[in-house]
C-alpha cells in the first residue's frame, strides 16, 4: 500500500494510531459467577449476588474463560503468561455496582504477539500487539427512556472480557480495518469470540496522533471510547488526525483527553479531561490469588488449535492453486472456508473457487441466506463443477442447472438427466442440425465462401440455439469449418 | 508522605465522599497519622524478601463452566432506593 499522507497548504503529517479491543468471551457462564452469559433475556434475570456487587460475596473464576484467553493468545502469535494476577480498577459509576473492576493490570495473561494483515496489491504488514488481559464486563445503561433518570440492566454486568492492545503500529485508516476484520476472522475460528461489532461482543476505543512526515517523534494521543463498526473506526482516525492537524497548525496544542466519536456529524466531541476520571488506583485483587498455568495446560490447548485463516490461506495457495486473493476472500470465514475444502476435494479447486465466488455468492447474497443454510449443499456444488469438465454439460448449461439447484437443492446430476441436458457431442446428431441450418440459409452460405469468414461466429450460435444449448460448442466450430 | 489539603479533597471526590471545608484540617491529620504508622514498615529490611501477595497461601481454584445462578431478580432489586420495569432507576448519569 502507497503510504497514507494527510497534505495540507502547510505541510505533510503522517498519523500513528493504536486500538483497543474489548471481546466477549464465549463461556456459558460469566467469569466471576454462575450467571448465565445469554444475550436478550429478561432485565436483570441473569443476575448473581456476586454480579450485583453484594457484599460478601467472592469471586471465583471460571475455567473456561482461562482457556479461551489462552487459546486466544496462541492465535495472536503471542506469549502465554505463566504467572497473571487480577487487580481492581476503582471507579464510580451506575452500571458498575463492584465500584471497581476485577481486571489485570500488571501482569496479564497473555504478553506480546502480532496479527499479519492483508492490505490492497497482495502486501502484508505485520501489527505488534502489545497484551492481552481478561476481565469483567460493566453492565447496561439506558438513557433514553426518561428525560432525567438512567435505567440499568445487570444482566451484562460480570460476562467476561479479553482486552486486546495494539501497539501504535497503524498508519493509515485501511490498516486498522483491515486489522479488525482479521482479529474478527481469527476470534471466529478459534470460538473465543463472536466478534459482532454491531451487537458489541466487540468493542473498539481508538487512540489516535500525528506528526509531521519523516519526525519519529510521539505527540499527544486522544482516545475515542466504543466506536461501533469497522467503517466508523476508520472515519473516526481520519477526522479526529485531521483535528489535531489543524490545531497544530493554528500554533494550538492538543491535550490527552477521551472523546467520543459522532458518526452523523462526522466529528469528534471531549467526553471528558484525563486527570480526574483516569484515577484508577488500581491495587491487587485481594479475593483472588495469583494465577498459575502449567505447560502441560498451555501445550494441550495448542495442540488442539485449529488450523487459522493465515495458515488454510497459503495451503490453499500452495496445494490447490488458488491465487493469494481468492485464498483470502474464502478464508476469511471458517464456514466458507469448510465449504469450500469440501466441494473442492477431488476436483479443479480453481474452478470450484470460481463458482463459489461467482454463481454461488450471488445466489446467497440475492437469496440473503448464510453459508450454513444454503440450498447448494457442497457436494452438489462440486459435482455441478465435474459435468463441466468432464464435458458433460457446457458452461451455459451449467448456470442453468446451478438455477435449479438453488430452488430445489436437488442432485445436479439428477436435474441433467431428467431434464435432458446432457451436451450432445454425438457427430451425426451435430452434423444433422448443421446440415438444415446451412439449407436454410442460402444467402449467409454464399457470404461465408466469398470471404466473410467472421459469419462463423453466427453459424455456431444457430447450431447452438437449435439444439436447444446442448451441442458441445468445440466440435460445432470444428464441424462446421469442414462443411463449409 | 504527608498529605495536603488538596489531596484530601481529591481523594474525597474520587470516593464520592462530601468532606466539609471544616473538616478538611481533621481528616487531614488522621490521614498523615495513618501513613505514619504504616510507615514504621519501611524500617524493615526487606532485602531477598518475596512480596507477599496474599496472607492465605492458597492455589486460585477454578470453577467449571456452568450456570447455576440468576432468575433472583426480586431479590437482586430489594435494595435499589428506585426500580421501574425490572431496570435499577438511578439519576440520569450521561457524561
Amino acid at each position: 500500500m502507497s503510504e497514507y499522507v494527510i497534505e495540507t497548504e502547510k505541510g505533510k503529517w503522517e498519523i500513528i494510531c493504536g486500538l483497543e479491543i474489548h471481546c466477549q468471551i464465549i463461556s456459558k457462564s460469566k467469569i466471576f459467577s454462575g450467571a448465565s452469559t445469554e444475550f436478550g433475556d429478561d432485565v436483570n434475570e441473569n443476575v448473581s449476588f456476586v454480579d450485583a456487587g453484594m457484599p460478601g460475596m467472592l469471586p471465583t473464576l471460571n475455567q473456561e474463560c482461562v482457556h479461551q484467553a489462552i487459546k486466544t493468545g496462541l492465535g495472536l502469535n503471542a506469549v502465554i503468561n505463566k504467572y497473571s494476577e487480577f487487580s481492581r480498577k476503582n471507579y464510580f459509576y451506575a452500571d458498575l455496582p463492584q465500584g471497581y473492576q476485577i481486571t489485570q493490570f500488571q501482569y496479564p495473561i497473555v504478553g506480546e504477539g502480532f496479527i499479519d494483515i492483508d492490505l490492497d496489491g497482495g502486501i502484508t504488514k505485520r501489527i505488534r500487539i502489545e497484551r492481552m488481559h481478561i476481565e469483567q464486563d460493566a453492565g447496561k445503561s439506558i438513557h433514553d427512556i426518561d428525560p432525567h433518570k438512567s435505567f440499568i440492566d445487570l444482566n451484562r454486568a460480570g460476562v467476561g472480557l479479553m482486552e486486546i492492545v495494539t501497539k501504535p503500529d497503524f498508519r493509515a485508516p485501511e490498516e486498522a480495518g483491515a486489522f479488525l476484520r482479521k482479529l474478527r476472522s481469527i476470534l471466529r475460528y478459534l470460538g473465543t469470540c463472536d466478534g459482532n461489532m454491531d451487537e458489541g461482543s466487540m468493542r473498539c476505543d481508538v487512540n489516535v496522533s500525528v506528526r509531521p512526515l519523516g519526525s519519529d517523534e510521539y505527540r499527544t494521543r486522544c482516545e475515542m471510547k466504543n466506536v461501533n463498526s469497522v467503517k466508523f473506526v476508520m472515519q473516526a482516525i481520519e477526522i479526529e488526525a485531521r483535528r489535531h492537524i489543524e490545531v497544530y497548525e493554528n500554533g494550538g496544542e492538543i491535550c490527552q483527553e477521551t472523546r467520543q466519536f459522532d458518526p452523523v456529524a462526522l466529528t469528534t466531541k471531549v467526553m471528558r479531561k484525563k486527570e480526574f476520571a483516569h484515577d484508577y488506583r488500581y491495587f491487587p485483587e485481594p479475593d483472588l490469588p495469583p494465577l498459575i498455568l502449567g505447560d502441560e495446560l498451555i501445550n494441550k490447548i495448542k495442540t488442539e488449535l485449529v488450523e487459522l485463516p493465515d495458515a488454510k490461506k497459503s495451503r490453499f495457495v500452495k496445494e490447490l492453486g488458488l491465487t493469494p486473493y481468492d485464498a483470502m476472500v474464502i478464508c476469511e470465514n471458517k464456514e466458507v472456508a469448510d465449504f469450500f475444502e469440501k466441494a473442492a476435494t477431488g476436483r479443479d479447486a480453481k474452478k470450484v473457487a470460481n463458482w463459489l465466488m461467482g454463481d454461488f455468492f450471488a445466489m446467497l447474497k440475492k437469496k440473503n441466506l448464510e453459508i450454513s443454510h444454503s440450498p447448494v449443499s457442497a457436494e452438489n456444488l462440486g459435482k455441478l463443477v465435474d459435468l463441466i469438465t468432464k464435458d458433460v454439460i457446457s458452461g451455459k448449461i451449467a448456470k442453468d442447472v446451478f438455477e435449479i439447484m438453488a430452488e430445489t437443492s436437488e442432485d445436479p446430476e439428477k436435474i441433467v438427466e431428467e431434464k435432458g441436458l446432457k451436451q450432445v457431442t454425438d457427430t451425426s446428431a451435430i452434423e444433422a442440425i448443421i446440415d438444415a441450418v446451412i439449407a436454410s440459409n442460402p444467402d449467409n452460405v454464399a457470404s461465408y465462401k466469398a470471404g466473410k469468414v467472421n459469419l462463423l461466429g453466427w453459424f455456431v450460435g444457430q447450431v447452438i440455439k437449435q439444439s436447444q444449448g446442448k451441442a458441445n460448442p468445440a466440435l460445432v466450430n470444428k464441424l462446421l469449418k469442414e462443411k463449409l | 508522605m504527608a498529605v495536603d489539603n488538596d489531596t484530601v479533597r481529591r481523594i474525597a471526590f474520587l470516593a464520592r465522599l462530601k468532606v466539609e471545608p471544616e473538616k478538611l484540617e481533621d481528616t487531614k491529620s488522621e490521614f498523615n497519622k495513618i501513613l505514619e504508622w504504616v510507615e514504621e514498615l519501611g524500617e524493615v529490611n526487606t532485602d531477598n524478601v518475596e512480596p507477599l501477595v496474599s496472607v492465605n497461601n492458597e492455589a486460585l481454584s477454578l470453577r467449571a463452566d456452568e450456570v447455576s445462578e440468576g432468575h433472583i431478580s426480586q431479590e437482586i432489586l430489594k435494595n435499589a432506593p428506585a426500580q421501574e420495569f425490572g431496570y435499577f432507576v438511578v439519576p440520569k448519569v450521561v457524561e
